[in-house]
């Protein structure tokens, strides 16, 4: 037999992870698309007439007016914080439309939403018709700067629910949002939070009466959609006594090569005995893989634990953005309450991840937990940034952090801050933390059983984020692992 | 012939381990290599498996007849070549049930076939797991995570048991096993020899060729295979030591 040894298996190898890695990484993300619909837009520029006239275009009262421009004075008095770990060039704040809404109106009937509204919902897979959906999963749309459709909201009110956009809660319910409004997150409280407050156009608005629980999964889905716009959306949940509500978020972008910025605030009031699960698949456009385009995602999350036996937990799955600042929070004030953390953010090619949360004991016999797994791949910056704070008459409060890191491929970095300050000597806080790698060995182990190079590391990431993933609501579950392996492939190579 | 070795040399980060490797395995036999520590034998099973990080630098494998070096690493799994790891990794929040279905379900589709049904997955796992005696609690962990060496052993024969592999490597089985595991070990592994594949055991020791009995035992020294003998050349190695080889000029 004559020999032949053109081909060595591991050049060969080297090659076929090259051309993989070079196909993936040219795919496109999937829900890039541009919606081609008529909007209604302002002109670029922060000012105070700006802000007049969003408040005018929707209708507002008064009240919100003033709020709008108090917010709007105490940010002109603030400094965008560089704190983080992050590498960017400056954002111009006059090159940004505060305010663009597609031009037909929001309708109650289906019949009367403009089709490619319809259409562009229904490509990222949310089905905004009611005779259709199932499970039962009650959707609020929003596109820019409005909210599309709210599903189910009749339904919903029977039971005494309020399910609607934050714009018409503002007009419809005055006294819970002047009640709760910037109650947790107020106005001032840093500067993405002001800039929201001042130009905050849409989003979701939450009312669970006392003793009832929400009978289907709410959710918010966020679309970008509009050129040079920033989205900054609204989000206030209040869950009264004995109260049960399951809440998800979900967002996209188009591709575009020019950064967006993306500024939310959400706050969540849970009273005496009641319970929300807030649950994030974040998965706005990262950018190119050279670092071009992606949503700057500036987030101020937080929710207070307000009465006794309340429970608040975050679950999130971070894959997307070229930025992400978000620290969703969790203020422990009633005894016996109880604040959990679930999180997985994945970076990749060119992204930069600066998020943890901040957990504060103020009443006593509280509890903690949070769990977080950051992956980073590609060129990317994974950081965690963490505080828990044990007030001084917390006595009993437990704390359990896990914070992991796993590195592919080696011009990645993952950092991690914990800040522990107790100042309680009754309370328990416990701190682990890992850093581990995708090993060669690792892959090798699950190539020999027959599996892809691909199939094994979405399957080591996917096992790796598990405790967080099952945190998730089953309809959101296997999204996020389907998700977590496209945001990592071409990462191996 | 399954398997055949020519000639073979191979290297890691420019030194040479493998210097001429001539060996020929066939359907329904097993073979055992043996041979002092450090001459070669993991970096054989490794280069037959694939493993990148070895650089064959000269001769041919051919298995099935065809060249080996055109397959990657999970091509040849899907072949039909099982590695058994000496030392096998740990994958977290991966349970075994749902790594060997995902391998499963892989090599299925390398052939053609559908993915496995759950029912019919469970079943066959069920029947598997009898067979090296694995509990379904462990089968429900992580893969390898927190196992003993017994555990993590065990479970490479019950993942070998799930792939029905045509030619199984097993690579220092029995390095770290108590007698009592040894023999469990070893009785899955002669369950499941049949005439349609080849075993080949790499072992330091004697004492698991008591169980498993070789139709052939080869002595892998310095890179090469320098004596190939029946089972009865395993007891007088274990009796005569490596050295008894050095002192015929065999070494």
């Amino acid at each position: 037999m004559e020999k032949k040894f053109s081909e060595k298996p591991s050049e060969k190898k080297l090659e076929e992870q090259d051309r993989i890695l070079e196909e993936i990484t040219q795919n496109d993300y999937e829900w890039g698309f541009e919606t081609k619909i008529a909007i209604d837009a302002l002109e670029k520029g922060l000012n105070e007439h700006v802000i007049r006239q969003i408040s005018k275009l929707k209708g507002e009262p008064e009240y919100m007016l003033r709020f709008r421009l108090d917010a709007y004075n105490r940010w002109k008095a603030m400094k965008e914080p560089h704190w983080a770990h992050f590498d960017y060039a400056p954002i111009d704040y006059q090159d940004i439309i505060y305010y663009a809404a597609p031009k037909s109106e929001r309708e109650k009937a289906l019949d009367n939403i403009d089709p490619e509204l319809l259409e562009t919902f229904k490509k990222l897979g949310i089905e905004l018709d009611e005779s259709k959906e199932l499970p039962k999963v009650a959707v609020d749309a929003i596109m820019d700067s409005v909210s599309v459709k709210t599903m189910y909201s009749e339904e919903l009110s029977k039971q005494g629910i309020i399910f609607c956009s934050i714009s018409e809660a503002i007009k419809n319910h005055p006294d819970l949002i002047k009640k709760y409004l910037g109650s947790v997150v107020p106005s001032g409280d840093n500067f993405f939070s002001a800039l929201n407050s001042a130009v905050f156009s849409d989003g979701s608005f939450v009312y669970i009466p006392k003793g009832v629980r929400c009978p289907m999964e709410l959710s918010s889905y966020f679309r970008i959609n509009a050129k040079e716009s920033g989205q900054f959306e609204r989000t206030l949940i209040i869950a009264d006594e004995g109260a049960y509500v399951s809440y998800m978020e979900g967002c996209t972008a188009p591709m575009r090569d020019k950064n967006q910025l993306h500024a939310a605030v959400v706050e969540i009031v849970v009273l005496k005995d009641a319970e929300v699960k807030y649950s994030t698949v974040q998965n706005w456009y990262p950018g190119d893989k050279d670092g071009k385009g992606g949503i700057y995602n500036f987030v101020t999350k937080r929710g207070i634990c307000k009465g006794s036996r309340a429970k608040l937990s975050w679950t999130q799955v971070e894959t997307g953005s070229a930025i992400t600042w978000k620290y969703p929070s969790i203020i422990l004030k009633g005894d016996n309450t109880t604040g959990e953390f679930y999180s997985v953010a994945v970076t990749n090619n060119r992204q930069q991840a600066d998020t943890g949360t901040k957990v504060i004991h103020i009443g006593k016999d509280t509890k903690s937990t949070i769990v977080s797994k950051g992956v980073s791949a590609g060129a990317s910056q994974n950081s965690y940034r963490g505080l828990v704070k044990v007030m001084p008459n917390a006595s009993g409060a437990h704390n359990f952090s896990r914070c992991d890191s796993l590195l592919m491929g080696n011009r990645c970095g993952a950092h991690t801050w914990p800040d522990i300050q107790c100042q309680n000597d009754n309370a328990i806080i416990e701190h682990e933390a890992t850093t581990s790698k995708i090993s060669e060995e690792k892959l090798f182990y699950c190539q020999q059983r027959g599996l892809s190079a691909e199939s094994a590391v979405s399957l080591i990431v996917n096992g790796y984020a598990k405790d967080v993933l099952n945190q998730l609501p089953m309809e959101f579950a296997a999204e996020a692992q389907k998700l977590l392996s496209i945001s990592l492939e071409g990462s191996v190579g | 012939m399954l398997l055949e070795i020519k000639d073979l040399h191979a290297s890691i980060n420019g030194k040479q381990i493998l210097k001429g490797v001539d060996l020929k395995v066939d359907k329904g036999e097993i073979h055992a290599i043996m041979g002092p520590n450090g001459n070669g034998k993991s970096t054989l099973a490794s280069v037959i498996a694939g493993k990148e990080m070895f650089h064959v630098d000269s001769g041919e494998i051919l298995y099935k007849g065809k060249n080996l070096f055109d397959l990657n690493v999970e091509e040849r799994a899907c072949e039909g070549i099982f590695l058994g790891f000496q030392y096998p990794v740990e994958i977290p929040g991966v349970s075994i049930a749902s790594f060997m279905r995902a391998a499963l379900n892989e090599q299925r589709k390398y052939k053609g076939l559908d993915p496995i049904d759950t029912f019919e997955f469970m079943k066959y796992m069920e029947e598997k797991q009898a067979l090296v005696g694995m509990t379904d609690r462990l089968a429900n962990r992580s893969v390898n995570e927190g196992f003993s060496g017994g555990e993590k052993k065990k479970n490479e024969i019950f993942q070998m048991a799930m792939l029905q592999p045509t030619l199984a490597i097993l690579d220092e089985t029995d390095s770290g096993l108590d007698i009592d595991a040894l023999r469990i070990v070893a009785g899955g592994v002669n369950k499941l020899a049949s005439k349609d594949n080849a075993i080949v055991v790499i072992t330091h020791y004697q004492r698991l060729l008591d169980y498993i009995v070789p139709d052939f035992v080869h002595v892998l020294a310095d890179g090469k295979i320098v004596k190939t003998g029946d089972k009865e050349l395993a007891k007088e190695l274990e009796a005569k030591g490596y050295d008894w080889l050095k002192d015929k000029g065999e070494l």
